[in-house]
């Protein structure tokens, strides 16, 4: 525990974790940095060409309009507000921590209400409005995974299948912020009860220490896997290779010739013109 | 409850005799050092192993951090002065009555012959949960055992408090911020002077500390410029046992007067929140206007705006308005106080 956590003696003798052991956020911050170099050495010297199995015909993409869209306006405001909170929480959580002063608790409890409305919002939209399975692995991502490794080594396997609206990696990565983000959105939203708020009345006996110990720790344990989930991202996004996907996310289309190259119509299907 | 035990914990003892000499090993040991000045405050820390550093650094061989000495028609204090030197020295008394008053208010006469007036202003929190070795916030936990519903907290802050609620203890720190005086911090890097005001954080900056001093910095000197000498000034302390105790609210003030008029005013009180706190919306609210009863209600009122008392402490709210007041006024401080 003393790897993950920092213990103390609760007063009534117990043993309890209090915090994240500090030091992970440089384990995070440097891990991230490994990812960057050991990805940008992979792609420049091992990486080969993406091949997909099957093609569109000239006479689909005729029919096509030449802006696919990928994210819907509400999407993109989302992401980016998401993200404008999740770097506020981060930097208000950490910069304290390498010895940049300022009043942060505040900066930061008020980022993690936007985050967890953020996250609100995103849950309604993406259940109601947007295709809720989109953005969940499939069967055929494994299958295909299997066989991009196989090639990769050299053996035998047929070419993957053209993306559905997002590569598994996409997936994988939303997969992994669902997870860190869900925790420290959860455990945040318990610890606005320790600290003086205008929305909640302050109880610090909503748990006992343990279950406040563990909410601490996983809080930290999730913000410190931000920090490498976030540089990772950032550094995806400002890839040369991955730029059309990033301004996707900006302007909110792809372009026709990206997208049947890349996507599969069976598995992503848009509006014909 | 933590016990003070008889026997001192062990650690590697050094007394430097100059101030490269202390800073050099405070620089060298970072963390692990620990700064005693009069060892008022460090004793208890110590014998009650709460605090267990792993060196002491003895300031009391540095013979230049001690002495009183006139700086630019100003005063430039030795942090290692006892309070008894600063309460008698003449030039204090004439010019900056204010911090005479405040430092012989702290304490018995016998801690003031030992206690330094650099160890008053840096001495840490008054918290009896913290003090008493609970991994609260300001230990590095995650809760403050003093704003609990079940908490006892009479002492503690009804201003400023974030997560902590403790308060700063120190007499003098009202009156050298009201004396617009600035901290002189040495270390590896050199010399840097800090505003009395600055040199005193909250836990919204950092809940483990009560002062700008990192480790590695060594508080050498305390300058008062000439800008407030001769001023009116106004110190009060109100304590449970007039003989000998923390305060449970301070009030220093220095005032400039334009006949009747308060010309320019700097208020100051302590014991209300983790750091001492300067009234800027009080002085300038009174800024201009005549020093009477009227001034001194309006700046009662507008000195305890935001105030949050806990369980026990909701007397502080009163006090701190009728303090505010009284400095206004200029009222003496009454013979039974």
């Amino acid at each position: 525990m003393g790897i993950i956590a920092e213990m103390a003696k609760s007063p009534w003798g117990q043993d309890v974790p209090v915090h994240v052991a500090f030091y992970l956020m440089y384990v995070a911050a440097i891990a991230a940095f490994v990812f960057f170099i050991v990805h940008s050495v992979w792609v420049r010297y091992y990486a080969k060409p993406m091949e997909f199995s099957g093609h569109t015909p000239a006479s689909e993409v005729a029919k096509l309009p030449e802006k696919i869209e990928r994210h819907s306006l509400a999407a993109r405001l989302f992401h980016l507000i998401m993200g404008a909170s999740m770097l506020t929480l981060l930097f208000t959580a950490f910069l304290p921590k390498v010895g940049v002063q300022f009043d942060w608790v505040k900066y930061h409890w008020i980022a993690g209400i936007v985050l967890i409305a953020s996250i609100l919002f995103h849950l309604i939209h993406a259940t109601f409005f947007m295709d809720f399975w989109s953005i969940w692995p499939d069967k055929i991502d494994i299958h295909d995974a299997f066989n991009r490794m196989k090639r990769f080594r050299g053996e035998s396997a047929p070419p993957p299948h053209r993306f559905a609206k997002y590569p598994l990696e996409n997936k994988m990565y939303h997969l992994s912020i669902v997870f860190a983000g869900l925790t420290v959105a959860v455990t945040g939203f318990f610890m606005l009860f320790r600290i003086r708020t205008p929305i909640f009345t302050r109880n610090s006996y909503l748990f006992g220490d343990m279950t406040w110990g563990l909410t601490y720790l996983l809080h930290g344990l999730s913000g410190v896997a931000l920090i490498s989930l976030i540089g990772i991202h950032i550094y995806m996004a400002l890839r040369p290779e991955k730029l059309v996907i990033s301004k996707s996310m900006v302007f909110g289309t792809l372009d026709r010739e990206h997208y049947v190259e890349h996507h599969d119509p069976e598995r992503w299907a848009v509006e014909t013109k | 409850m933590a016990v003070i035990r008889d026997v001192m914990p062990e650690f590697e003892l050094f007394q430097p005799a100059t101030i490269d000499d202390a800073v050099g090993l405070l620089d060298k040991y970072g963390k692990d050092a620990w700064v005693m000045a009069g060892g008022l405050d460090t004793f208890d820390w110590l014998k009650d192993r709460i605090k267990k550093p792993k060196v002491v650094v003895d300031l009391s061989q540095v013979k230049e951090l001690v002495g009183v000495r006139e700086k630019d028609g100003g005063l430039e204090i030795g942090a290692m002065t006892t309070l008894t030197d600063v309460v008698r020295n003449p030039i204090v008394k004439e010019k900056f009555s204010i911090l005479s008053t405040g430092a012989e208010a702290a304490a018995s006469p016998q801690i003031r012959n030992q206690g330094t007036i650099g160890g008053n202003v840096s001495q840490d929190a008054r918290c009896w949960y913290y003090r008493s070795g609970w991994k609260c916030y300001r230990a590095g936990g995650n809760i403050c055992f003093a704003d609990t519903p079940t908490a006892i907290n009479r002492e503690h802050a009804i201003l400023d408090a974030e997560r902590c609620v403790a308060v700063s203890p120190s007499d003098s720190a009202p009156a050298l911020i009201a004396l617009d005086a600035s901290m002189v911090i040495r270390n590896k890097g050199g010399e840097r002077v800090v505003k009395a005001e600055d040199y005193f954080i909250g836990p919204q900056l950092d809940i483990t500390r009560m002062t700008v001093l990192k480790p590695g910095d060594l508080l050498v000197a305390i300058r008062i410029p000439s800008t407030w000498a001769g001023a009116h000034f106004y110190f009060e302390k109100v304590r449970d046992r007039p003989v000998w105790d923390f305060p449970l609210v301070n009030i220093a003030s220095a005032a400039k007067m334009n006949g009747d008029n308060i010309e320019s005013i700097r208020i100051v009180v302590n014991g209300v929140a983790a750091h001492p706190v300067r009234l800027v919306q009080v002085e300038a609210s009174v800024t201009g206007k005549p020093r009477n009863a009227a001034t001194a209600d309006a700046a009662g009122a507008i000195a305890i705006q935001g105030a949050e008392p806990l369980k026990h402490n909701g007397y502080k709210v009163p006090l701190l308005r009728n303090l505010v007041k009284r400095s206004i006024r200029g009222v003496e401080e009454p013979k039974w106080a």
